[in-house]
């Protein structure tokens, strides 16, 4: 008998110094263009990190992000306990890109045509990462937006195949024609967690859940 | 795939049976996917793509948007209810239901008029 207790301790010792020499978990941010994910990234960079510098630039106009963008070791700490992890900031996901709907946003054709290439290639890169490289994901949903698009129910299916944890975040529930129900009605399989990454509402559950998910 | 019409003509629709699916490799979908859309096809799989699928879908659209030539798809299916259902090792050995009726276009083609749980309402147009 006290051969098997040894026995059990070492290899939960053997195991737990396995588990804490493993690297901090990539949570991919991810989400149609435009959902606010760069917001988001950039509100916990800057909430949890020393220097608290964004991950990157934040606009209206869609594809801003067009490289997927790591932020490391960024350490939340919930209930006296830090979960560490790395966000991975990713381009929109979407199945076409059109150069022409940027010449609506002033842009000249030539600068048209090199973003709508980059963020092509943006979306290779972010579908990349979601199969080989992230370990969990926040998918960032415009409350203000039907939910109930192809581009959604793709992702939320690709990730569901994986079997990567999924915290779904309701964003921009400081606009008006915001309706988080509508985003639990068309994913009732999982979480909805309201935000305005923007105003920083809510921020406090979002880290919770973080915590609870990814920790 | 037989021979193609002048898109003048109309809208050709290719509709590709479970059984021919089943015997092709994912490279494989995806190529004759694209091929027919980037022809101005309508392409419709009877039993859809698997999520891994659909994810390779993705990617190989984007290495093969061209500006004035080529926009990308738009793509239809009805909301994948049994893979939540699924058990893990049901998904592990493969065992996943995808027998989910999938509509691809150009996307300069073909509009989404409306889309629920039972129907999906598509415009399609001539190039």
């Amino acid at each position: 008998m006290g051969l098997l207790t040894d026995l059990k301790s070492s290899i939960s010792r053997a195991a737990s110094t396995l588990f804490s020499a493993e690297d901090p978990k990539r949570i991919g941010i991810y989400g149609p263009p435009n959902a606010g994910k760069t917001t988001l990234a950039n509100r916990i960079a800057r909430d949890w990190t020393e220097h608290g510098d964004a991950v990157g630039p934040e606009s209206h106009v869609p594809h801003e992000t067009r490289r997927a963008r790591r932020k490391e070791n960024v350490e939340i700490e919930r209930d006296g306990k830090t979960v560490t992890i790395d966000i991975v900031d990713t381009p929109g996901v979407t199945t076409k890109v059109d150069y022409t709907e940027f010449l609506e946003h002033d842009m000249e054709k030539e600068d048209a045509v090199r973003r709508s290439r980059e963020a092509t290639e943006g979306v290779a890169e972010a579908m990349h990462w979601l199969r080989e490289d992230v370990d969990g994901v926040v998918y960032v949903l415009d409350s203000a937006s039907d939910p109930f698009t192809q581009v959604n129910t793709m992702l939320i299916g690709i990730i569901e195949s994986q079997d990567l944890p999924v915290l779904i975040l309701a964003n921009k529930i400081d606009l008006e024609e915001s309706s988080v129900q509508r985003i639990r009605n068309a994913f009732p399989q999982h979480e909805t967690v309201p935000v305005s990454a923007l105003e920083g509402d809510n921020m406090d559950e979002v880290y919770d859940k973080i915590a609870e998910y990814f920790g | 795939m037989a021979e193609v019409k002048d898109p003048q003509d109309g809208v050709q629709i290719d509709l590709i049976s479970g059984e021919r699916l089943a015997s092709q490799t994912s490279m494989e979908k995806i190529r004759m996917i694209l091929d027919g859309v980037r022809e101005g096809n309508i392409v419709i799989l009877e039993e859809g793509l698997s999520p891994d699928e659909e994810s390779r879908l993705i990617e190989v659209t984007m290495t093969e948007i061209s500006p004035d030539e080529f926009n990308g798809i738009e793509i239809e299916t009805y909301p994948r209810s049994e893979t939540a259902d699924a058990s893990f090792l049901d998904r592990l050995m493969g065992r996943e239901s995808t027998k989910k009726l999938t509509v691809i276009g150009p996307a300069n083609q073909i509009e989404t008029l409306h889309k629920d749980e039972t129907l999906i309402q598509t415009l399609v147009s001539r190039k």
